[in-house]
């Protein structure tokens, strides 16, 4: 056993000493939350300011439309060309036809595209002008209207769960995203494996060592090694992300409420943005913040966290050792990264029909195929997950409990079969290998 | 020391080694020849406990060896090589301790002869900053300095300059004269007759040669002299009658140089004293079979008087 813990230590040592590994730690966080950042920021961002033409042969629209520091409108009676509207500074042109109140349509042209939230921003404003308009050619009171005016919530329940909204569906979303990251996990970890097996072939430090340990150790110690790596990464990465999403937000709301208060004028037209002002609203359409955060409080509350975390590991450890140990055997069958390729495929196709599947169980968790997925051993930890955040998975405890032994039976099979592979392929070089050739190793007397 | 018995070893349909059989005496160097895929490395690798045998069994010390015995063992593989990436130090010591070796007993042992060979300067160093040469002498020290009772050498010589060969070599008689068991595999026939009491040679899976050097080169003696003298070549090949021939004369003035090989069980003494009438013997010299005639008759059953390339005196 003493031996075995030299080797995980030295698996986990040269690669965590590693510059790559550092950079990745700190980079991964900074690229996720900073990513996540940049689009927020960049979906709020406009390139400069824009100057809009509003052809308005109807005249509805003239001086109604409220301007930003951004955003500034100038209105036309007549068309104006196109080459007119090219040399012009405008920055895009709204073409208003005079039918508007009855086919509710205007047409944009660009130079540039407008970002979502600048055209969400003038079909907001155009909205709002022409109900006031309809209102008044309709002579419906704006105060009626609004009591009149309905946007539909639908609230889910689960008939097993009496008296509590359901949200499965985001449940759902939180297991994928698990179940994804296993997936990634699997891959990133599962190839460094791999070439960890085949770096040892290619130095040819591999006969050295088995004169010292067995195979099957060696390979063991390099695939805990690596999970360790990989777990560690994962923790510093959740701890980081933490830590920067909370610096990040903090700055954030800064910078939303002086917005909002900027924003924020009595001319403000639907009670909604009234509630939020300025620029959250147009992305908070139809909802409420103080009920999404209750929503949150009942999902937190409703979610097994302590289950799911759980069962995260066991199926994170599951998967990767089933994966990993097919990746040691293929890194010590081949001579080179060239050589991959023909077994790199079946190692990679249930890889990827896990996440397919895993992403139809997201609106339906009871289907066959997301049933069969989650047993099967080779995509049961990117599916099961899913049902898992569901609470699908507690609902049929033996499906969850047979998932679980299957795994760890193939687990021990696959190890088994790709140590027998593994300690023939490490001392083989100079040979094409063929599947009959590796099925032959699994027979040959250790 | 070691003995292995009745080895035999199959790949799929391909056997390696069939019955295989040899002992290896304590203390000595033993030397293990053969031509390629001869099924040597097979061997060293059956005896190493890297792969088991099919049927046959392994002993050291007279006891059947047991996993833990790889620690009595030092291998340098014939395909060696190191981490690359990894510093000589640090390397060093991760292989030593695979080995059963404590930290500070690896330590203390590797700083002496990092000094001893003058390379203290590389422990810091990475492995892909050294040279070839220094690679090697890194993996020389790394077999050797757990202190193995048994040293398995396979082509310790190749990728080492002259002078460096010559180190390895003074430290294999030195491990050797303080009663370490070597087994080299080489195919520099040379070295193994620098260094090798013992040789055992493989073919086609098979031992065909076992034993003491000196035994064997006598059991390969052609029974043939050189023979220089004063007379005539001619009035010598008359003398010698039916005692042997005569085989390449060289006649110079008086002088003759010639071999003669004996032929009907004759002794030296015979045809001395058949040729004494006739020609002044200057001197005589058994011509013994080196050890690369002896390979090559073993492996090739080539008719002996055809090889006639690398003979000694």
């Amino acid at each position: 056993m003493g031996k075995i813990r030299l080797i995980i230590w030295r698996e986990f040592i040269t690669r965590v000493r590693k510059p790559s590994f550092l950079i990745m730690t700190f980079l991964g966080p900074l690229l996720l939350v900073g990513g996540i950042g940049l689009v927020v920021f960049l979906g709020m961002q406009e390139g400069g300011i824009q100057n809009i033409v509003v052809i308005d042969k109807a005249q509805l629209l003239t001086n109604k439309l409220k301007e930003t520091d951004d955003l500034k409108f100038f209105y036309e009676p007549a068309d104006i060309s196109d080459s007119v509207f090219k040399a012009s500074p405008y920055t895009a042109m709204i073409e208003v036809n005079p039918l508007v109140l009855e086919n509710n349509t205007i047409q944009i042209f660009y130079k540039s595209l407008p970002s979502q939230s600048t055209q969400n921003y003038i079909s907001s404003q155009i909205e709002s002008v022409l109900e006031r308009e309809k209102l008044r050619v309709n002579n419906v009171d704006p105060v009626t209207y609004q009591r009149i005016k309905t946007a539909l919530k639908i609230q889910l329940f689960d008939i097993d769960k009496q008296g509590k909204r359901s949200y499965d569906q985001i449940k759902a979303g939180i297991g994928f995203a698990f179940g994804y990251l296993i997936f990634f996990f699997i891959f990133l970890y599962g190839v460094q494996v791999m070439r960890g097996v085949m770096e040892e072939k290619q130095n040819r430090v591999v006969e050295v060592l088995i004169s010292s340990v067995k195979p099957f150790q060696l390979m063991m110690g390099k695939i805990v090694g690596v999970a360790m790596v990989g777990l560690t990464q994962f923790l510093l990465w959740v701890f980081l992300s933490l830590l920067l999403g909370f610096i990040g937000l903090g700055l954030a709301k800064d910078t939303i409420s002086a917005s909002a208060l900027q924003d924020a004028t009595p001319q403000v037209t639907t009670q909604l943005q009234n509630q939020m002002g300025g620029q959250a609203a147009k992305f908070e359409a139809n909802s409420d913040s103080a009920e999404q955060l209750g929503v949150m409080m009942t999902i937190w509350d409703e979610l097994p966290v302590t289950w799911i975390l759980l069962l995260f590991l066991f199926y994170f450890l599951g998967g990767y050792l089933l994966y990993s140990s097919l990746f040691a055997a293929m890194g010590a069958a081949v001579d080179g990264e060239a050589d991959t390729q023909q077994f790199m495929l079946p190692i990679t196709v249930p890889m990827i029909i896990a996440i397919f599947i895993a992403q139809t169980a997201v609106y339906n968790p009871d289907g066959p195929a997301v049933f069969w997925c989650s047993i099967i051993p080779f995509t049961s930890p990117v599916v099961m997950m899913v049902r898992i955040a569901t609470g699908n998975a507690f609902a049929h405890p033996w499906e969850l409990a047979l998932s679980m032994v299957l795994l760890i039976a193939t687990f021990i099979f696959t190890t088994w079969l790709a140590g027998r592979i593994y300690r023939t392929g490490i001392l083989m070089y100079g040979k094409k290998v063929s599947w009959k050739e590796l099925g032959k190793w699994l027979f040959y007397k250790g | 020391m070691l003995a292995v018995e009745n080895i035999v070893k199959r790949f799929g349909d391909h056997v390696a080694l069939d019955g295989v059989s040899m002992e290896i005496p304590e203390g000595k160097i033993f030397g293990l020849l053969g031509p390629n895929g001869a099924g040597k490395t097979t061997l060293i690798r059956i005896v190493t406990r890297i792969t088991g045998p099919d049927s046959g069994r392994v002993l050291l010390n007279g006891k059947l060896m047991t996993a833990k015995d790889v620690e009595l063992m030092g291998y340098l593989p014939e395909e060696r090589g190191l981490y690359k990436k990894m510093k000589v130090g640090e390397q060093s010591l991760y292989l030593a301790r695979l080995k059963g070796m404590s930290k500070q007993d690896a330590t203390t042992q590797l700083k002496a002869w990092f000094e001893r060979w003058e390379m203290s300067g590389w422990w810091n160093k990475k492995v892909e900053e050294l040279s070839k040469g220094m690679a090697q002498k890194v993996q020389f020290i790394t077999t050797v300095l757990h202190r193995p009772q048994l040293l398995i050498l396979d082509e310790p010589f190749s990728g080492f300059d002259p002078i460096n060969a010559e180190l390895i070599r003074t430290e294999i008689l030195r491990l050797s004269a303080e009663g370490v068991t070597v087994m080299l595999s080489t195919h520099n026939m040379g070295s193994v007759e620098e260094l090798c009491e013992h040789i055992a040679l493989i073919d086609k899976s098979h031992v065909v040669l076992d034993g003491s050097v000196k035994d064997i080169r006598k059991q390969f003696s052609n029974a043939t002299y050189r023979v220089e003298f004063k007379g005539s070549s001619v009035a010598f090949a008359n003398a010698l009658a039916y005692h042997g021939e005569l085989l390449d004369p060289k006649q110079d003035g008086d002088f003759c140089t010639a071999r003669v090989r004996l032929l009907h069980n004759a002794t030296l003494n015979n045809v001395l004293a058949a040729t004494l009438p006739v020609a002044q013997i200057l001197g005589v010299h058994e011509e013994v079979p080196s050890m690369h005639e002896i390979f090559i008759r073993a492996v090739s059953h080539v008719d002996p008087a055809q090889v006639s390339t690398g003979t000694t005196e």
